[in-house]
């Protein structure tokens, strides 16, 4: 590798590892381990990752079918319609926190038909958070599985349903594998973008604990008392991410690029 | 910028000096090296130059030191904005730049180090946290007081009359988290008055609560009364008695090792001089 490019690239490594380093040096390692078995960590923690996985669930189930509809279908306004699906991952969350009160808040435009109609409220429950968390994740999931259905050959599933096969047992035995690795891939980035998700979730859902205190917002409101607990707070969030992200490894980076491969 | 713009006259008519016509040879052997070689160093410089003249202070005179940083409490966006702006009439020179959060959210960043000149608390507890840690230039001394009340919607919908009526489990009452200033004199009126709240959410500061409110997303909030006045017609009061309310004390202090230490005082001074405290009369706050 030319050198030049050798020595920007390492900047570039140091730019990303100095804040880890700057946390890992200010931890107060004797106290960590009470910090992380405190009430305020444990709960927390267990609500973010119930919501994190239900939001990935929520963007795989409704994700897959919208990338279905925009690689495959066209149909006028496709264009528009992909950039309103993807608008989330350019919004900064608090604005799409904002957004989701006017639309699904008490008084909102739908939001207040939920509350008359239904007695639904949103906002301040735990609900409210996987609403909001979803709302961001969804795109980055969209984005993934449309590529790999775009460049999935479409002869393979004509080929499946020359022989007998039902669009549903095409979809599931055929299409499902081959785009595997982009669909994983796509479910962890929505997972992590849903996991790390403050803006939205402060502004829409509020903040309560155990309720709709997810870790980044008892992070944000640990490091106002007590920096030390803040830290420990965000190294386990680290850990998690850092753990998930080096378990996927190559499928991480093979997924959008690979020729799809069909399951026999 | 002047250098910037030299560099890319010379690049280009370096540049003009080798190709004068519009046409290059295509895969000429004679120039084809040369013509690399040149063309990646022109490339190079240019870019370079650029990168420099623009990542670089600009050119501009230097402003001095008239800028002062000053970090005040959410209850006092109103306020303090107007202060601001009178203290640059009298002092034609300063350029007041105010930034305005919850006041431990404040405290936390001027511990870890943020250039600020001056900061306005709004209670006397997180003020403490600051002369803690050493950070306080001068003695800080309380300038404005201010009065907890319940915000509600227009119209007072859900009638309520008093504290006690918060209790109620099917009303979504807001609050600030118990650091913020808002959120520690809202858990005093509560054990004050013998109730116990739940909240629906703790926000980070006292402007996030009127927000709720006056959207309609929450039906009662506890904040305080200068925030009431500013909300308008967005937004009507309730009254909290005098047997349960809590005086809110607002100090102020220049911070030490500040950027500009002789503006920071002349602004803390003003602040407390009559012309600065008509100003926050005039907001609603209480005299000190």
């Amino acid at each position: 590798m030319p050198v030049p490019a050798l020595v920007l690239a390492i900047v570039a490594v140091a730019f990303f590892a100095l804040p880890l380093v700057g946390l890992i040096w200010r931890a107060p390692w004797s106290n960590a381990w009470t910090y992380l078995t405190a009430d305020t960590a444990l709960t927390a923690l267990r609500l973010s990752m119930v919501t994190s996985l239900c939001s990935t669930a929520l963007s795989i189930v409704f994700g897959v079918p919208l990338a279905w509809l925009l690689a495959r279908v066209d149909f006028p306004g496709r264009g528009a319609v992909r950039a309103l699906c993807l608008l989330s991952m350019v919004l900064p969350p608090v604005v799409g926190g904002v957004a989701l009160f006017f639309a699904l808040g008490r008084r909102g435009l739908v939001g207040q038909y939920l509350d008359q109609w239904f007695g639904i409220t949103l906002p301040f429950t735990t609900a409210g958070v996987v609403v909001a968390q979803t709302f961001v994740a969804m795109p980055f999931l969209v984005i993934t599985v449309e590529a790999a259905l775009r460049q999935l050959d479409p002869r393979l599933e004509d080929a499946s349903r020359t022989l007998g096969a039902s669009r549903w047992y095409t979809f599931r035995r055929v299409t499902l594998p081959a785009i595997r690795p982009a669909l994983t891939a796509g479910a962890v980035l929505a997972w992590a973008r849903a996991l790390g998700e403050f803006g939205a979730t402060i502004t829409f859902a509020g903040n309560f604990p155990g309720t709709t205190q997810t870790m980044p917002l008892a992070v944000y409101l640990s490091l106002e008392t007590n920096p030390e607990e803040a830290i420990v707070l965000a190294l386990l969030m680290i850990a998690i991410s850092f753990i998930v992200l080096v378990g996927l490894r190559d499928r991480w980076f093979g997924a959008v690029g690979r020729p799809a491969q069909v399951a026999a | 910028m002047p250098l910037a713009i030299t560099l890319t006259v010379v690049g280009a008519a370096g540049w003009r000096q080798l190709y004068p016509s519009r046409r290059f040879p295509p895969n000429s052997s004679r120039l084809t090296n040369v013509r690399n070689v040149r063309t990646k160093f022109i490339a190079a410089a240019m870019i370079v130059a650029l990168l420099a003249a623009s990542c670089g202070a600009d050119d501009a005179p230097p402003v001095g030191d008239a800028t002062l940083t000053v970090f005040a409490a959410a209850s006092l966006t109103a306020a303090f904005t107007e202060l601001g702006d009178a203290f640059t009439a009298e002092n034609p020179d300063a350029e007041v730049t105010v930034n305005f959060a919850g006041s431990s959210d404040l405290v936390a960043q001027i511990t870890e180090g943020a250039p600020v000149d001056v900061f306005a608390s709004a209670d006397l507890a997180n003020m403490a946290k600051l002369t803690d840690a050493g950070l306080d230039g001068d003695d800080p001394v309380v300038f404005a007081t201010n009065l907890a009340e319940i915000i509600v919607e227009p119209g007072n919908p859900t009638g309520i009359t008093g504290v006690a009526d918060l209790a109620d489990g099917d009303l979504v009452v807001v609050q600030c988290a118990p650091e913020v200033p808002c959120g520690s004199y809202a858990e005093q009126i509560f054990a004050n008055a013998g109730v116990a709240v739940t909240p629906s959410s703790f926000e980070e500061n006292v402007k996030a609560v009127v927000t709720k409110v006056v959207l309609g997303e929450a039906d009662a909030g506890i904040v305080y009364r200068t925030d009431v006045i500013a909300a308008g017609d967005d937004a009507d009061g309730v009254t909290i008695g005098d047997d349960v309310n809590v005086v809110a004390e607002y100090p102020i202090v220049s911070i030490a090792d500040a950027p500009n230490p002789v503006g920071a005082r002349a602004f803390v001074d003003f602040v407390l001089s009559p012309a600065g405290q008509e100003i926050l009369a005039a907001f609603g706050f209480g005299s000190p």
